[in-house]
């Protein structure tokens, strides 16, 4: 741990092979960040991690740590950036927070309220996106997909299944599943696979689940996602 | 075509692609060109006989443009919309087609016989209006054309049995240089390469080669290599980047076991308004195979791909057979001009309809026979390429001048063109001209003398390099085509004083949107709001709060976006707005903001459900704008 880099004007210690946003922190310094998980390899899709590095945006998720590089993340400049980011990926969508179940719990929603956005501000796209009920231990609400391809990495790579898919192009993008009818009950999906739990909004979500915890004593309701800088 | 029939297409199609899923791309293709659509029962058989989940299948199958996972008819008919193609009438042609054959724009026929939609530039904009018919393509469109094309659907004439001449495409050469000009003996260039004799310190270098077992000669690769850093040769495509470079680090990237290095040639050429390459490969395609040739010698390459837009499906036939005669002369296969070890083989795959592909690690997912989505950089495809092979990819053009660089050296080549920018730049001219084509200039000719030999006249503006490149306004006309002036894929689109600045700008912004790969935020919400906001000033409800919208998308799509394409996605918005603002004020005509929504425009699909369209079925507009 003699290596360092700079990032927002403090010493940063890094490992060789990691990345801006794993080293950040393992300090304890928040990235905001969606399609990164720690247990899989980085995607950088979401670009909400994105920082400067010398001068230049890059994501920080997927930029190894080099000695020596100066590094800004929290400023004004960048947490507007992903400010609008993260309105883009609340228009694009169908997200309505009050009455999902992923509420308090959802990362996109801890994400909007970390950065202080207020409002949508851009005009929703509002996609006609079917819900896929067939499963009967689970509930697919594309509504509120936001492309990360978590479930599909945590299919693939780790379930061995590859349950998951992202197909078309642009804003026509969207999550498959692995069957010919294209309902999540024809596929193997099951319970103990990773990626039923690893769904960062509410697309993934258990049946008869709904609100076994209360709305306020959930994930972010007792603390910012801030305070989970550690576990990237 | 029933299900028995399906899977035998499916079967002997992927056993010709050795059942590879690298090759999926090209799978899927050749089982559409057989079953005009891949059906799920294709899938089914696809995924059993390629050991594939069907998720990886319809992902794939998914992204491109040209794949078509539902039926789109047995004739389907895509006319380009690059703003060339508008500009020549596109519109009515179109109209008239879908109102011939009974069709609605972007459906399929009642009887599911045919498919009229729109796609971007098929790089015909020479000898435009232009269509493709099952991705065969027309060009040259007139009402009488159309006509007889809704005849010979009507009457299901199989699309062999077409007029040959409706699928003629010109060359349109209007000016010749040192590539354009050359009259190559096929071989002469590689044998050139192999005599040059290495300078003193080279050889050290050819040692080396010698002990990794990459291909020596009489001369020796690092002797070619050297010409090509001497001609100071520079990448075609549009970003400039110095070849030899490129090709040093291909070169020197370190080989693990079972590796190979890899040549790509990048005839993707999507870029509204170019079609050089298109002309290249036509009638000049020993040239180009000649270059990837000389720079498989020159890396230490085996193995090499021509990554063809699915545009230029037509010219696949051809050009297989140009590389089956160099493997009969020996140009290609085995010990390559009796060389030992000189081993280099070319196959074609073809794109199917995906702007984002002519990004090279794009593209190189495409060869892989994955969605085309940009990698994450670094490790760079000179390291870490085609199947984590060290991989160039050049553009066509830059291949062509390779070759010519091999056959008359470095020294020759850097003495044409400017200090900075040597050789030639071919230029696809296109727009208000009166001859429109292809030009080949030395580098440092001047955006006025372009003008002046294309018979340009009351010029407004000169799109250089398309949507991605920069707008050159009327007081730019002496700046010079040049990577330290205005560098170039190639594309010159004219305008006079005619046209609606704006409405260029949006065609772009609907391009841009409509070729975003969808991976990253930025790019793919971006450039879909963009163009809302875009339509929004086009349908008279624009203002200046949406003009600073538009600003503000911008510089996030330019700091945010993961590639070249959300990057360059805002450039000729930002452009236009800074030369041609008047264009844009006309059509911000309210000085406060108002919604985009017009109640009117909303109720466009009842009237055509109701066939009317007489001022009682419309509202007063609120905005007074198009309805």
């Amino acid at each position: 741990m003699s290596q360092s880099f700079v990032l927002d004007g403090k010493g940063i210690p890094f490992e060789d092979g990691q990345t801006i946003l794993q080293a950040a922190g393992n300090a304890g310094v928040f990235i905001p960040h969606l399609c990164f998980h720690p247990e899989f390899k980085p995607h950088g899709s979401c670009k909400l991690c994105t920082v400067k590095v010398n001068g230049r945006h890059t994501a920080s998720c997927t930029m190894r740590a080099m000695p020596g590089m100066v590094v800004e993340s929290n400023t004004e400049e960048l947490n507007g950036e992903r400010r609008a980011l993260t309105q883009m990926l609340f228009v694009e969508g169908n997200h309505f927070c009050p009455s999902c179940e992923k509420s308090g719990n959802c990362q996109l929603q801890a994400t909007a309220y970390h950065l202080g956005m207020m409002s949508p501000h851009f005009d929703h796209f509002f996609p006609n996106r079917a819900v896929d009920a067939s499963h009967p231990e689970f509930l697919l609400d594309f509504n509120r997909c936001i492309l990360c391809s978590l479930c599909v990495r945590a299919s693939r790579d780790v379930d061995g299944k590859n349950v998951f898919a992202l197909s078309g192009r642009g804003i026509k993008t969207h999550l498959i599943v692995n069957a010919k009818s294209g309902r999540l009950a024809d596929t193997d999906f099951s319970l103990a696979d990773k990626a039923a739990s690893v769904c960062p909004v509410g697309v993934i979500l258990r049946k008869r689940q709904g609100f076994a915890v209360p709305i306020g004593e959930r994930r972010f309701d007792k603390a910012p996602i801030e305070a989970s800088a550690k576990e990237a | 075509m029933h299900a028995q029939g399906v899977a035998g297409v499916v079967d002997r199609v992927a056993a010709r692609y050795r059942r590879d899923p690298t090759c999926m791309v090209q799978i899927l293709r050749e089982i559409q060109e057989a079953c005009d659509w891949i059906s799920p029962e294709a899938i089914d058989r696809l995924q059993a006989t390629l050991g594939l989940p069907r998720t990886k299948v319809e992902g794939v199958a998914g992204f491109y443009s040209f794949f078509y996972l539902n039926p789109r008819g047995r004739y389907r008919i895509l006319f380009s919309d690059n703003i060339t193609d508008r500009m020549l009438g596109s519109k009515a042609l179109i109209d008239r087609l879908c109102n011939s054959l009974w069709v609605e724009l972007g459906k399929v026929s009642e009887d599911g016989l045919v498919s009229v939609a729109q796609t971007a530039c098929t790089g015909l904009c020479d000898q435009g209006p232009a269509l493709l018919v099952n991705n065969y393509a027309i060009g040259g469109l007139t009402p009488q054309r159309i006509d007889e094309i809704a005849e010979l659907i009507r009457s299901r004439t199989p699309l062999p049995e077409w007029p040959a001449e409706y699928f003629r495409v010109e060359d349109n050469i209007r000016r010749t240089d040192i590539l354009l000009g050359s009259e190559l003996t096929p071989g002469d260039a590689l044998r050139a390469a192999r005599a040059r004799a290495p300078d003193e310190g080279l050889m050290a270098s050819n040692m080396r080669s010698w002990r990794e077992g990459l291909p020596t000669g009489l001369g020796g690769p690092v002797a070619v290599l050297d010409e090509i850093k001497r001609a100071n040769l520079r990448g075609r495509g549009g970003a400039g980047f110095i070849t030899g470079l490129k090709w040093e680090a291909c070169r020197n990237a370190p080989l693990k076991a079972g590796q190979q290095r890899i040549v790509v040639c990048n005839a993707d050429e999507g870029e509204p308004g170019t079609f050089k390459d298109r002309v290249l490969l036509n009638t000049y395609p020993d040239l180009v195979f000649e270059g990837m040739t000389v720079a498989a010698y020159a890396v230490g390459a085996t193995r090499g791909f021509v990554y063809l837009r699915g545009e230029y499906r037509y010219l696949l036939d051809r050009l297989n057979a140009v590389l089956a005669e160099r493997r009969r002369a020996n140009l290609l296969g085995a010990d390559i001009l009796g060389n030992p070890g000189a081993d280099f083989d070319i196959e074609i795959h073809v794109g199917a309809g995906a702007y984002v592909c002519g990004e090279e690690s794009a593209l190189i997912e495409s060869l892989e026979g994955k969605r085309g989505t940009p990698r994450n950089r670094p490790p760079f495809p000179v390291t870490n390429g085609y199947l984590d092979q060290p991989t160039i990819v050049n553009n066509v053009e830059t291949f062509a001048a390779a070759a010519m660089i091999a056959l008359k050296g470095g020294d020759w080549y850097a003495g044409i063109g400017t200090k900075h920018s040597a050789g030639t730049k071919i230029l696809s001219v296109s727009g208000d001209c009166e001859r429109p084509g292809i030009y080949e200039y030395p580098f440092g000719v001047s955006v006025r003398q372009v003008l002046h030999d294309c018979g340009a006249r009351d010029t407004q503006a000169v799109q250089v390099s398309g949507p991605s490149g920069i707008c050159v306004a009327a007081d730019e006309f002496d700046r010079i085509i040049g990577f330290e002036d205005i560098p170039t894929a190639g594309a010159f689109t004219v305008f006079d004083h005619s046209r609606d600045m704006f409405e260029v700008a949006r065609n772009y912004v609907h391009f841009f949107q409509h070729e975003s790969c969808g991976f990253c935020t930025p790019c793919r919400v971006g450039t879909s709001l963009l163009k809302n906001l875009m339509d929004k000033l086009h349908n008279g409800a624009g203002s200046p709060y949406d003009f600073a919208e538009i600003e503000n998308l911008n510089r996030l799509l330019q700091s945010m976006s993961h590639c070249g394409l959300g990057h360059t996605a805002c450039n000729p918005v930002l452009d236009t707005i800074a030369k041609f603002r008047p264009a844009y004020e006309k059509h911000m005509i309210h000085s406060e903001f108002t919604p985009a929504f017009d109640l009117d425009r909303e109720l466009a699909e009842a009237r055509q459900m109701t066939g009317r369209d007489d001022a009682g079925a419309h509202l007063a507009s609120v905005h007074g704008g198009r309805a």
